[in-house]
């Protein structure tokens, strides 16, 4: 199996950490800084051998915060730059995560989700950080999240959300369940050429014309790294486009902020991608996301051959939330069905867009994933309601 | 068609590693689906350990198995904990070294390979799951011999390549040899 060392074009089995790590490697990751943590620890193994067979930089880094530090500055210096943890590594992250919202550094990062809070269930999946995700840094802001529910997506979507960071200038994080970090399945990788990536926007002017925080009409600055001979200085304070510190003016914090806000919020319907099936005509819809959406999946099939008109909504984007999918689908059914495996999270989303239509909400913690027929019980009980 | 195979043992047997096998034959060699789950106990040597392995021609939407067609106890404790999991007929293959008291009564097919008796035989006992492919290729038919035979060779170290296809040929033909008694 010689292959190309940044693409291994071909079929494998592979497990999902490992194809995360080998998405972000076909996406162009020239750096990843880590610590190892239970169910994302493979992720962190595969980039230690990966990372210098594809002249890429890998760091063990003392801790989550140094992490989260560490891949924004690499963004900064030029690369493409990773990081992967789970729930309390994730937290630790959360300070630096608003810090590269407020750069505007692309950068990736990667939580396989276990049971929580605190410590947890280390080597059980859960999906308890979904509105972590969204909401864990302090102050307003709007991030990208995508939430793979097969080895292969662990693949593609790795790469999506580097070409969403690039594109956006924003963390783009890929939010998976344990169970599906751990699952060994097929992947197919596909030649280099296939692969489609995309790189940062780069100034057009020269040094001295560049106003480093100035967007473009799709709200994003073009990004000009250290060492490239631009003048750039870059803070999480409040600043104007020239990147300085401008933090009495109310109405430099206003524009900076909701541009932050809108250059992902007016970009939407380019970052939301949905999986629908048997929606047509469905009196029932699940909405499910990560692993769970498989159970739906199967739940939604018996539930045809019983003779109840299901269908299934996958969130394959998570943040931002498919408002628009969700409400065009809650005018057109009896009821709605979202399994997770939280106590109650994008659930909360799912009703605050759905309004009037009855939303049964399906809880799963522990570890294991809902299985069909417990999916199923509820689309019956949905129903006849 | 859907077919769910547990393995059930103890750490240190390469209970996982046999899993990967028959996951890896099936869907980068042969043309199939293959899913593959497991658990285990924080211990590395003698705890718990049970791989799970899907295999379909079809799409596979849920990943784990509810109800075994078939299950290979390499532990007495495997036996205890997944015997009754089984679906009604499904193929029970047992190493009878490991199982011994097995309870009667059972609508199951059973097949005793002793499979680690057979390793030793070979001098490694650490071969004993890939005797216990061997049979397992041989009862249930599921696999293209050269399909598992590559898979074994992608799956274990360079060095110990020949020893472990000599112990899937071992276990192969004793899976026969019980299918024509």
């Amino acid at each position: 199996m010689t292959m190309h060392r940044e693409v291994l074009t071909g079929k494998h089995l592979m497990q999902g950490d490992i194809a995360c790590a080998e998405g972000a490697i076909a996406a162009g990751c020239k750096f990843f800084a880590g610590y190892p943590i239970t169910p994302a620890t493979e992720i962190t193994e595969r980039m230690a051998r990966r990372m210098i067979e594809v002249d890429g930089m890998f760091v063990q880094m003392e801790d989550e915060l140094a992490s989260m530090a560490a891949i924004i500055g690499a963004s900064w210096a030029g690369a493409k730059a990773m990081t992967a943890t789970s729930g309390p590594g994730f937290s630790l992250m959360q300070e630096n995560i608003g810090l590269a919202v407020m750069t505007e550094t692309p950068c990736v990062v990667v939580n396989i989700m276990r049971g929580a809070p605190s410590t947890g269930l280390p080597t059980e999946g859960a999906q308890q950080d979904v509105m972590q995700c969204k909401w864990g840094s302090h102050g307003d802001y709007e991030i990208i999240a995508l939430a793979p529910a097969s080895v292969q997506e662990m693949f593609d979507l790795t790469i999506e959300c580097f070409n969403f960071a690039e594109t956006y200038r924003a963390p783009t994080f890929l939010l998976a369940d344990g169970f599906t970090g751990h699952l060994w399945e097929r992947v197919v990788i596909p030649s280099r050429e296939e692969i489609k990536t995309v790189e940062r926007k780069k100034p057009i002017v020269p040094a001295d014309k560049y106003v480093p925080f100035k967007p473009d009409e799709d709200l994003v600055p073009p990004m000009a790294c250290f060492g490239e001979g631009y003048r750039v200085h870059v803070t999480g304070l409040t600043h104007d486009e020239l990147g300085y510190p401008k933090t009495t003016d109310p109405k430099i914090q206003h524009e900076l902020v909701n541009r932050l806000c809108e250059k992902i919020r007016k970009n939407s319907d380019k970052i939301i991608r949905t999986y629908k099936f048997m929606l047509e005509d469905a009196d029932v819809a699940v909405i499910a996301y990560g692993i769970p959406s498989r159970s739906s999946l199967n739940a939604v099939k018996r539930a045809r051959e019983a003779g109840i008109k299901a269908g299934l909504l996958r969130l394959i984007t998570v943040w931002p939330f498919p408002e628009k999918q969700v409400e065009e689908l809650s005018n057109h059914v009896k009821a709605i069905v979202v399994p997770e495996m939280n106590c109650g999270q994008v659930v909360r989303e799912v009703e605050r867009v759905a309004k009037e239509t009855p939303v049964h909400f399906s809880s799963k913690i522990g570890g294991e994933p809902h299985s069909p027929s417990e999916i199923f019980e509820v689309i019956r009980r949905a129903a006849k309601a | 068609m859907r077919v769910e195979i547990r393995i059930g043992g103890f750490g240190g047997q390469g209970i996982i590693r046999t899993g990967l096998i028959l996951a890896t034959a099936s869907c980068v060699y042969g043309d199939k689906n293959a899913i593959q789950t497991a658990s285990y106990g924080p211990e590395s040597r003698g705890g718990r350990c049970r791989s799970e392995v899907i295999i379909s021609d079809e799409d596979i939407d849920f990943p784990k198995v509810e109800h075994p067609d078939i299950l290979v106890a390499m532990s007495k404790e495997a036996y205890l904990q997944y015997v009754d999991d089984l679906k009604e007929n499904g193929i029970l293959i047992v190493d009878p070294d490991l199982v011994p008291n097995k309870r009667e009564n059972l609508k199951v097919r059973m097949y005793e390979v002793p499979a680690t008796k057979i390793a030793e035989g070979l001098g490694k006992k650490i071969v004993a799951n890939v005797v216990m492919i061997g049979a397992f290729a041989a009862i249930t038919n599921l696999f293209g011999l050269e399909h598992l035979k590559e898979s074994i060779r992608h799956n274990v170290p360079k060095a110990f390549i020949k020893l472990n296809l000599t112990a899937f040929e071992k276990g192969y033909e004793y899976g026969k040899s019980l299918l024509k008694s």
